[in-house]
């Protein structure tokens, strides 16, 4: 093959044929400020930010409209390219409110970081702004909108054009009263809606969710997979570590979608995106026992002591236990180690998260677990082993077991009742209070994936890793320690020093992982050896 | 007067009906041209001519009939821009209200040299007498087998359709002229691609001007080293000079490229009305830079407007005695671009308005000294960084007035007033 290369601002980049300049200078850390350039959508060319000098062409060119041709020099930092862009910005702040004081974007807005970049001078401009309709009216479940903030980017409306193919909003009205909205009388209908609030550059399409919770500028992020279905969207958690009141006590406050080219491209479905808040809402955080009189809250220990003993006191064969297929990798290698390998439990996967019907030909699938595909590898399980609730009965057996072990799932009333009036010893597993919670004999908290590190397995087989993001609360546990806990007191040699060397461990012992490591899954996961 | 190639029969009785066209030798060129010519020889005969185009660019038409690719597999349009809209001018209507079928013989020539079995009229619809001439001559043409299938009898079909645009300046620019054609709302698409390439549906399209097209029949008829000799420079043949404003005889004038802009003015239309002075005058359409009465000793085609500092344009030619006020007539100007602007791309669609706001606080009385110089760096701000020329035709006019008028633009801030006594309306 031919070298190709291009020259921006005096360093030879290779450049691949048939790419923009804009792309090929950001693909190489040379920032070339835009706002309506979006790699995931088609070009636009209209907010004329990335203009640039190419040598030879006499006017100015926009990077982003620009495909580099072998040999091409690019001049995007001298003073003439500048001058213009700095024109540009000008002309995008004259009719801008220029409220950042009360705008929920300040902080990650383009506006301030481009007038921080290439502005920094006083307005010029001495007459009355532009009117317009909309000041902060929802246009949608998710979204608001005050169009004065827009400068036209018109991302939004491709974005509702070309990936929902939903087409609600447009553009209204021409010259400096053109304002986007959406059809008269109809609002943001798609699953995805809240995504044009990640891509708008400015403070004119906010989520009518995270608004006023949180200052951006205090939030800390950590890279993780949206446990939301078995798509396996990769996220980003962003969450507040120092002021839990600004949010009523909520340390995570929103997910972005973080791009993989392989998985969800850019964007990240609603359902999903506004799952976050059972991570702190609802959480059990300490072991609790149910004794003659009432609950008791006892330490994790002390809980695990008193399963361990259970676990011992259980006839051979009347131990069951239901998996979860939000476990991660991990948690479940760790229970396949000790209760099937080590204990002989009988291990059932519910298929709880099921909604048939409910999934679309672009991000969203029918399962609404984050590690189905995982859990059914790591437990030798076909397509359709997982086990339909109201199938459970059958499923556990022809006598009801002396000890179930339940791992997050609400079980179906009947069954609840059926098992507690057999004398059935309940044990809930889990992160968030239901009612199969309330009515175990003992709790065990769990602690949820933002709370460790691990791996989920898509639907396709790509294995993702997500980060820890907070810290547990309370007592709340990793799966995989107290499996470990109750391996250490009924005497089986099972030592996890940690997530990452259960990954270890878990690629050498398993098939389809084999050949897998932390390293491989960097940045965009890596697939599973074909079952 | 000399060569009359696209006026010649405006002053005959029944000008655009087929049967005067056709008693005046029309249709003989496109006939003998659809029977022993290649499309390759006509584009050849063109390029020879030095035909511009004649919507205000200027761009040589038989050059850009090459772009068309080779062997296409997609169909190839021809789209007429009758939009015609710029302030100032107005020739095209007169073609298509007196001798519509030039146009068509020029359009069948011209589908016949890029391989188009499809051309579409594109025109303003405010031009309403001019659309029913055009919709009757391409009944007529029809019917005697002057379009349609198997043109003149030859293995050539040609439909042609008209469609009238609502009255947005923008929708004349080519690109947004295809939106609109596709029944999207009117901006401009980014270029390259260019619509010979990627047009009309995405298929390869020329979009040629009524006037361009008009003097294709002659140019076939007489030859391209004909048709270039008529004019100067590389600008071939005649132009239409649509000359208003403070003029004695305000009108439609056809005169050879290179043509002295003084003859035009002080000798055609009959000199300065009310025996005034001559202030200014701007030389291709509002939008092209403004030259001053010491400016205006020139010839008329493309080259030595452009040495001037100024452009040919649309050739309409807008003339302004010493009783305007230089100050309200640029506000006019910005007013139109302000309203016109798409919005699509930033500088355009906020600094027309802001140049208006400016404008408009100046002749308020609340100018302020900068005001000048704002103006001035706003207009080139706009300039060059737009997505359509509309950006450039806006800041232009601006540049020029406030350079080569500032006095009269500071006195205004100054005094609050104009410098002109008693400024014409």
């Amino acid at each position: 093959m031919d070298k190709f290369t291009v020259t921006i601002n005096g360093h030879t980049i290779e450049a691949k044929p048939g790419q923009s300049v804009l792309q090929t200078a950001l693909d190489n850390g040379i920032h070339i400020p835009h706002y309506c350039f979006h790699p995931g959508l088609p070009v636009a060319g209209n907010c004329r930010m990335c203009l640039v000098e190419i040598e030879g062409v006499p006017k100015l060119q926009i990077a982003c409209g620009t495909t580099v041709r072998d040999g091409m020099v690019v001049w995007s930092n001298n003073d003439r390219v500048r001058q213009a862009v700095r024109h540009v910005l000008e002309f995008l702040l004259i009719n801008h409110p220029v409220d950042c004081p009360v705008c929920d974007q300040a902080g990650e807005c383009g506006l301030q970081d481009y007038y921080m970049l290439v502005g920094r001078y006083d307005s010029r401009f001495a007459e009355n702004k532009v009117v317009k309709h909309k000041k902060a009216t929802p246009i949608g479940r998710w979204v608001m909108l005050d169009q004065e903030r827009c400068i036209l980017c018109s991302r939004c409306v491709r974005f509702t054009r070309e990936i929902t193919k939903t087409n609600e909003m447009a553009i209204f009205n021409r010259g400096d009263h053109a304002e986007i909205d959406v059809f008269p009388g109809g609002e943001l209908r798609n699953r995805y809606s809240a995504n044009i609030v990640d891509i708008c550059p400015v403070g004119a399409l906010t989520c009518r969710d995270f608004r006023f919770r949180c200052r951006v500028w205090y939030l800390k992020q950590a890279p993780s997979i949206c446990p939301g279905c078995a798509r396996g969207c990769n996220i980003a958690i962003h969450f507040n570590p120092e002021r839990p009141h600004h949010a009523g006590g909520r340390r995570v406050l929103r997910f972005k979608p973080r791009p993989n080219p392989h998985v969800n491209a850019f964007w990240l479905c609603d359902d999903g995106r506004y799952s976050y808040p059972f991570i702190d809402d609802h959480r059990l955080r300490f072991a609790a026992l149910r004794e003659e009189g009432g609950v008791r809250q006892l330490y994790l220990k002390d809980a695990l002591d008193r399963l361990a003993d259970w676990l011992r006191a259980s006839r051979s064969g009347r131990t069951a236990y239901l998996l979860s297929a939000d476990s991660s990798n991990e948690e479940l290698f760790a229970a396949r180690k000790l209760l099937r390998d080590a204990l002989g439990v009988r291990c059932l996967l519910p298929d709880t998260g099921l909604r048939t019907g409910d999934a679309d030909d672009f991000l969203i699938c029918e399962d609404k677990h984050p590690n189905t595909r995982g859990a059914r590898i790591l437990f030798g399980l076909g397509e359709n082993d997982p086990v339909a609730p109201d199938r459970l009965e059958a499923g556990l057996g022809a006598e009801l077991p002396e000890l179930l072990l339940v791992n997050r799932a609400d079980l179906p009333s009947p069954l609840r009742d059926k098992l507690l009036a057999a004398g059935t010893r309940l044990v809930f597993l889990g992160t968030n209070d239901n009612a199969t919670a309330a009515a175990a004999h003992l709790v065990v908290p769990l602690v949820v994936f933002a709370e460790q590190a691990g791996t989920f397995t898509n639907f396709e087989g790509r294995v993702q890793k997500f980060e820890l993001a907070v810290p547990p609360l309370g007592d709340a546990a990793p799966e995989w320690s107290v499996h470990q806990g109750l391996a250490e007191r009924l005497g089986i040699d099972l030592a996890f020093p940690g997530p990452a060397a259960i990954f270890r461990q878990l690629t050498a012992e398993v098939d389809a992982f084999r050949g897998l490591s932390h390293e491989s899954l960097t940045p965009h996961g890596a697939m599973i050896r074909h079952e | 007067m000399s060569e009359r190639i696209l006026s010649k029969r405006f002053d005959l009785a029944d000008s655009h009906t087929i049967g005067v066209y056709e008693a005046t030798g029309g249709y003989a060129t496109a006939r003998r041209v659809l029977q022993e010519l290649t499309p390759a020889q006509v584009t050849d005969e063109v390029k020879k001519s030095n035909l511009r185009g004649r919507g205000g660019a200027g761009f040589p038409t038989g050059l850009k009939w090459s772009f068309i690719p080779k062997d296409t597999d997609r169909p190839v349009y021809l789209c007429v821009n009758a939009d015609e809209s710029e302030p100032g001018t107005f020739k095209d209507r007169h073609i298509m209200e007196k001798d519509p079928h030039l146009l068509l013989e020029g359009i069948i020539i011209s589908a016949f040299a890029i391989g188009c079995h499809q051309a579409y009229i594109y025109i303003r619809g405010e031009y309403i007498p001019q659309i029913r001439r055009l919709r009757a001559a391409i009944q007529e043409a029809y019917g005697r087998g002057c379009l349609g299938r198997r043109v003149f009898g030859s293995g050539f079909d040609l439909e042609v359709a008209v469609y009238t645009g609502a009255g947005a300046y923008i929708c004349g620019e080519e690109t947004a002229l295809l939106e609109s054609l596709e029944g999207k709302k009117g901006y401009p698409r980014l270029k390259p691609p260019f619509p010979a390439v990627v047009g009309l549906y995405g298929c390869p399209t020329i979009i040629n001007n009524v006037e361009t097209l008009a003097n294709v029949p002659a140019i076939l008829e007489k030859g391209g080293d004909w048709y270039a000799a008529v004019g100067a420079h590389r600008s071939g043949g005649t132009r239409l000079f649509g000359v208003s404003g403070h003029v004695i005889r305000p009108g439609v004038y056809e005169r050879p490229m290179g043509y002295s802009l003084k003859q035009l003015i002080f000798e055609d239309a009959g000199g300065i009305l009310d025996g005034r002075a001559l202030k200014a005058v701007i030389p291709g359409g509002s939008s092209v830079p403004v030259l001053r009465a010491d400016e205006i000793d020139i010839a008329l085609d493309f080259e030595s407007v452009a040495t001037a500092g100024s452009m040919l344009g649309s050739a309409g030619v807008i003339v302004m005695h010493d009783g305007t006020c230089m100050v309200r007539a640029l506000q006019r100007l910005i007013h139109f671009y302000k309203d016109e602007s798409c919005g699509q791309c930033s500088p355009c669609r906020e600094g027309t308005g802001w140049l208006l706001k400016i404008i408009n606080r100046i002749i308020r009385g609340d100018g302020r000294p900068e005001d000048v110089a704002v103006m001035r760096d706003v207009a080139e701000g706009i300039l060059g960084n737009t997505i359509c020329p509309l950006g450039d035709a806006a800041a232009m006019p601006v540049i020029s007035f406030v350079t080569k008028f500032r006095d009269e633009f500071e006195h205004y801030i100054r005094h609050k007033r104009s410098a002109v006594p008693a400024p014409v309306k």
